[in-house]
């Protein structure tokens, strides 16, 4: 999964979709994973990242993850890998 | 004459097709030319178009809704305050008086005046408690009773003939035909402002409105009486025109003598085809058709301002009959990054 | 390297409205402690959820409100609401303030006896009172507020049959402005009834009118109306004396001042509309002070109120069993408290607190009770910091009747526990168990065997 071309966020968690006029927030810690999904990185990668420098099991952040990449999906701000 | 020097705060930026006052109110202040000043804008949402007026307005803060309690606003209003050392505060919305009156010993200590209605007089005119006030002071008012739940509907009956209107705690009112339309207002009314509800005898005749200032002593700073010439279908005024009815006036009179009215009102009367005067509503605050009376002659806002910060002033002897408003809108052209910081930093 | 506290990641639509009802940015504090005890401690300890009661604040509440009262009016006495808390920790917290009990039925009467208060420091209110409860109210010479007439027939047979006068008081209701106008109990005012009853009582000889008693309503926000209302008995009051030289010895005027909790359906909070206990004094004692009483008769001013004293006291402490997202992409969090224990969230909207610090990243939230039934709902929509599995909460202001009004209802009650003063805990209620309901419930011979 990636996010759409276009989507960019600025430095205070603004996210602004060019596609559809929307304007989003988000939290520092989602704005990260958005930073490394935009770097093509893999779920694992993004995973191994994010355990190694915050303090949180693999299992917990998993779930949150995967709720996350659902809002990100409801809000139409990523595409489905080819 | 040098100019006072001032720093303005004030709600009600939705400068919509419902308007709040709070752009007219600036507005006039700013041309009275009697304020060096600096406005700063108080907003609950990101759209108000007031926010963008940058001509009007030199700073915005967002603040928390009258819902979340005085102390969240307070906590918010000190930390602008610690920026902006604000003089003179104006709200603007109905159903944020309660709350600024309430915290108005807080602002004091802050040093930012206000010039409001005591919670007395706030809640004696309240919609409510309208029928109490005509006859404490015995002026016209309709017949009118709050109501909880569907289940008094049935009852009205007794007391009411249809059409009647039903009206929120603060804003909407809508005309009801049969006790259907009641409900169906009723759900939609409450939703939004809460209960109770008030149902009121529909007076059949013309609506006027006067806008005022009372000095909080009985006397009124000035009046101007004026009738919608076309009103949206949010019932808001898109053209008036300012009249010249000396009993308009004189029960404008009556009633900030009786109350010790302090600050901005707004009257909203209906004259029967026999000419005698029904109170409607009394709103606790200056309309957003406010630019009207100033346009007649008296800036009621800026002699507020001044009444806040204990100048002596004058009555105003008189005002043009016949000036008339025609309110239109007009798009903004504005930045994504305007908005962005507003939403995420609560600020612009 | 020290890793850095996590947060769930989290993206928000930003609405772009005009104003509405709805807040924007919430701004207060978590409640990590109560009394000085970590919550999750309290709950490591006994357990979730955990209802929690300061017995400091409850005495500073009571004393405030005593304070208020006494330093405006010559004599005052609290007689404290059974029903509101009936755990008899707390009430004996009260009885040693100095309040008297007030009581609505048998079982209420009986547990103020066990709780060691003198009969007649017992208030027995309410329109259910049995024949045999009347005979004991009467045996032990306590105050009976009567409800209706067949209850004064009854009660002047058993004044005959103990060959005692019962110490009574009628309860009127009135008009006091406010809505709605609560007619159901005693003798109305405007229409004259309450001025027959107390002839019928005074012709008959059989009793000792000793007071008059009211409650206009509940969570009353006009402080004015008590002021109508003390009127009102005084002139009550005044009637007698004229009459029948007859002056009583206390005027009643129950309970029902709010507490700071918001109901459903206000648009401001309830801590910015509440009135504050001077200005109920205020209205209550004008109201006696200013009537036609002889100043030498001056009554004994008697206050019921539970609901303002406790409601603070109360906190219900519980944990977040899971996240989720509801069909339109709101986000859900379901908590282990629910209405079984949290009866009044029918009616307020009750402040939910995070017990651990939060971001002030938020998201609209429905909060859900645990209960398999969809009227579990604690909030409907709520904009709420993001929490995780295993987070607690803290809700507040639940003192007032959520310990009576309970219910047993697909799971057990949980442990209640007292802070005392000295900053100890007690579990002045034990948390149920199965063998509690094996107790009570029999089963017939023919179901004692089941073959699956």
């Amino acid at each position: 999964m990636k996010l759409k071309k276009n989507i960019a966020i600025s430095e205070s968690g603004f996210i602004f979709d060019p596609n559809t006029g929307e304007s989003f927030s988000i939290n520092p810690i989602g704005a990260e994973i958005i930073g490394i999904m935009k770097l093509g990185k893999s779920t694992d990668e993004i995973q191994s990242s994010i355990l190694d420098k915050y303090d949180v099991d693999a299992a917990s952040f998993e779930k949150y993850y995967y709720d996350f990449l659902n809002m990100l999906k409801q809000y139409n701000l990523v595409e489905e890998d080819e | 004459m040098s100019k006072i020097k001032l720093t303005l705060a004030a709600t009600g930026l939705n400068n919509t097709d419902n308007p709040g006052p709070g752009i007219p109110v600036i507005r006039s202040i700013r041309e009275s030319g009697e304020f060096d000043m600096r406005v700063v804008g108080l907003a609950y949402e990101t759209l108000e178009p007031g926010i963008y007026m940058h001509d009007l307005i030199d700073k915005v803060y967002q603040v928390p809704y009258p819902s979340e309690g005085s102390d969240n606003l307070i906590k918010r209003l000190e930390y602008i305050n610690s920026i902006e050392n604000i003089d003179v505060l104006i709200p603007n919305f109905d159903a944020e008086l309660y709350t600024f009156i309430k915290s108005s010993s807080a602002l004091q200590k802050m040093g930012i005046r206000t010039f409001l209605p005591t919670l007395q007089q706030l809640e004696e005119r309240n919609k409510v408690n309208l029928p109490e006030f005509g006859k404490k002071y015995d002026i016209n008012v309709p017949l009118s009773r709050p109501i909880l739940g569907h289940s008094e509907i049935l009852s009205l009956r007794d007391e009411f003939e249809f059409p009647v209107m039903v009206k929120g705690k603060f804003y909407d009112a809508y005309i009801a035909y049969n006790e259907e339309q009641i409900k169906m207002h009723f759900n939609k009314i409450s939703a939004k402002w809460g209960l109770p509800i008030i149902i009121q005898e529909f007076v059949k005749g013309t609506e006027v409105n006067v806008v005022a200032l009372g000095d909080g002593k009985g006397n009124t700073i000035g009046a101007v009486p004026m009738r919608k010439q076309y009103i949206t279908d949010k019932g808001k005024a898109w053209g008036g025109i300012t009249l010249g009815d000396e009993n308009m006036l004189s029960l404008t009179r009556k009633i900030i003598k009786a109350t010790n009215w302090k600050g901005g009102m707004e009257l909203e009367l209906i004259k029967t085809t026999k000419n005698s005067l029904y109170v409607i509503e009394i709103n606790p605050r200056i309309p957003a058709w406010v630019y009207l009376a100033v346009g007649a002659g008296q800036n009621l806002p800026a002699a507020l301002v001044k009444l806040a910060l204990d100048y002596k002033v004058p009555h105003f002897k008189q005002y043009d009959i016949g000036k008339m408003f025609v309110r239109y809108s007009y798009d903004m052209i504005v930045g994504l990054k305007e908005f962005e910081s507003l939403s995420t930093r609560g600020e612009l | 390297m020290e890793k850095l506290p996590f947060e769930r990641p989290f993206i928000k639509k930003l609405s772009s409205g005009m104003p509405s009802k709805f807040g924007i940015k919430m701004e207060f504090d978590p409640i990590t402690e109560i009394d000085g005890f970590p919550v999750k401690d309290l709950i490591g300890q006994y357990g979730s959820p955990l209802f929690v009661l300061s017995e400091s604040c409850i005495r500073k509440t009571y004393q405030e409100a005593y304070r208020v009262f006494s330093t405006r009016y010559p004599k005052v006495q609290f007689a404290w609401s059974y029903k509101t808390n009936y755990l008899d920790a707390v009430c004996r917290v009260y009885h040693q303030e100095g309040a008297w009990a007030e009581v609505v039925s048998g079982f209420e009467y009986d547990k103020a006896l066990a709780n060691g208060v003198d009969g007649k420091f017992i208030i027995f209110n309410g329109p259910d009172k049995s024949k045999g409860d009347l005979e004991k109210a009467v045996r032990n010479d306590s105050l009976i507020h009567i409800d209706h007439f067949d209850e004064l027939y009854t009660l002047m047979e058993v004044g005959d049959q103990l060959k005692k006068k019962p110490k009574v008081a009628i309860r009127v209701n009135m008009d006091t402005g406010i809505y709605p106008m609560w007619d159901r109990f005693g003798f109305n005012y405007e229409n004259g009834e309450a001025w027959d009853a107390i002839n019928r009582i005074m012709m008959a000889g059989k009793f000792d009118l000793s007071g008059l008693h009211t409650h206009i309503g509940t969570y009353i926000l006009s402080a004015s109306a008590y002021q109508v209302a003390a009127s009102k008995l005084a002139e009550l009051a005044v009637g007698l004396e004229r009459k029948y030289d007859h002056s009583i010895r206390y005027i009643d005027l129950g309970g029902g001042f709010a507490s700071q909790n918001t109901l459903k359906g206000a648009y401001l909070p309830g801590s910015d509309t509440v009135p504050s206990f001077d200005e109920y004094a205020d209205a209550i004692t004008s109201g006696l002070i200013n009537s036609q009483i002889k100043p030498t008769n001056m009554p004994v001013l008697i206050l019921e109120t539970g609901r303002a004293l406790i409601d603070d006291a109360g906190y219900l402490a519980g944990t977040v069993l899971a996240n989720k997202r509801l069909a339109d992409g709101r986000r859900s969090t379901i908590l282990d408290i629910g209405v079984n224990l949290l009866f009044t969230s029918f009616w307020y909207e009750h402040q939910i607190t995070p017990a651990q610090p939060f971001s002030q990243h938020t998201e609209e939230t429905a909060i859900y009770g645990p209960l398999c039934m969809n009227i579990d709902v604690l909030r409907e929509n709520v904009v709420f910091p993001l929490l995780k599995k295993g987070d607690h909460v803290v809700v507040s202001r639940i003192g007032a009747y959520n310990m009576t009004q309970w219910l047993q209802f697909i799971t057990y009650r949980p442990n209640v526990v007292l802070i005392d003063p000295e900053n100890k805990t007690h579990i002045i209620r034990e948390h149920e168990t199965l063998k509690i309901f094996e107790t009570l419930e029999k089963i017939p011979d023919h179901l004692k065997t089941i073959n699956l």
